[in-house]
């Protein structure tokens, strides 16, 4: 009697209406539309972010077009091509993943996420030696050789290593979602009909696919 | 009932589209590499912009979603649109 009368509502209100209903997920509150609502949104702030610098960039080579001509020739564009075909790649994987997954085929699911991963780790070495190589040439933010070349290659390099180098980052990013995602499918926490955390995870990894779509073509092709 | 209802792509599907991103990236760096300057530069932009909507359209699955996230993601690029838009007239007549 003491614990009824503690509570203002009747009991009755907080049972399940009818017996009918499905039993099986009742108690976990999930809301799988407003998952991938609230990362698309998330999505439209990193294209905001990235479009932003685009345009940044596209400023500056208006003002220093021919500066930006050769110093876009420095660019390897075979590295470019490597890094944009494992990228394209991964994208398949993942996205394939949510359909292994969706099929409750946990094996073949992990081995798709593994994929992605270890293509990421591929693109970020490529991306080291690529670096490593720029800086080698003493071609890095803030470098006597850079300042000497002038303002024009002054904002190339500065761009490409910051666009570049925050792509990398939401590489990095992007891995560690994705690791969290193999863990609970692993422990099957992520299952064919609760895998939203996957779906979001790909979601984020095709974000970074897309921004490095138009970075190819501007820092490596187009001289 | 519609939350959670999804629609499998099949792996066929991604393989395909993964062969059109390929394709579409060897003839960005075909064209880009034949050195055609102007023209080149709006045909691998132009090439990265179909290739970002296939990414969307099927990797995406914007397809296959509800309609509210194809108007965003519209909203989203025009939005962007318009911003470089008016930057480039503020460049280009100051």
């Amino acid at each position: 009697m003491k614990f009824r009368s503690s509570i203002k509502q009747p009991i009755s209100l907080t049972k399940p209406r009818t017996m009918s209903e499905p039993t099986v997920h009742h108690n976990q509150h999930r809301d799988d539309l407003g998952s991938k609502l609230g990362m698309w949104l998330f999505i439209f702030t990193e294209l905001l972010l990235f479009g932003g610098l685009f345009i940044v960039y596209a400023v500056y080579r208006y003002k220093n077009s021919q500066a930006f001509h050769l110093a876009a020739q420095e660019l390897d564009v075979t590295i470019g091509t490597i890094n944009t075909v494992i990228l394209l790649i991964s994208s398949m994987t993942i996205a394939m993943s949510t359909t292994a997954i969706q099929k409750k085929d946990k094996r073949t699911t992990l081995l798709l996420i593994g994929t992605t991963l270890f293509l990421a780790v591929v693109f970020l070495v490529n991306k080291y030696f690529e670096w490593s190589g720029k800086i080698g040439h003493g071609l890095f933010p803030g470098s006597l050789v850079l300042e000497d070349l002038g303002q024009g290659d002054v904002l190339f390099f500065g761009l490409y290593f910051f666009m570049t180098g925050l792509h990398a980052l939401h590489i990095i990013v992007g891995m560690v979602l994705l690791g969290f995602g193999f863990v609970r499918v692993w422990k099957d926490r992520l299952t064919f009909d609760n895998f939203q955390l996957l779906e979001n995870g790909g979601l984020y990894w095709h974000l970074v696919d897309i921004i490095w779509i138009f970075l190819f073509p501007l820092f490596y092709l187009i001289t | 009932m519609s939350d959670t209802e999804h629609h499998i792509v099949s792996y066929r599907t991604y393989g395909l589209i993964l062969l059109l991103l390929l394709t579409l990236t060897a003839t960005s760096v075909a064209v880009t590499q034949i050195q055609l300057t102007r023209w080149s530069m709006a045909v691998a932009l132009l090439l990265a912009a179909t290739k970002s909507t296939f990414v969307l359209a099927i990797f995406m699955h914007l397809r296959y979603d509800q309609r509210m996230f194809r108007v965003m993601a519209l909203l989203i690029f025009l939005l962007l649109g318009v911003v470089m838009f008016v930057t480039f007239l503020d460049y280009a007549f100051r």
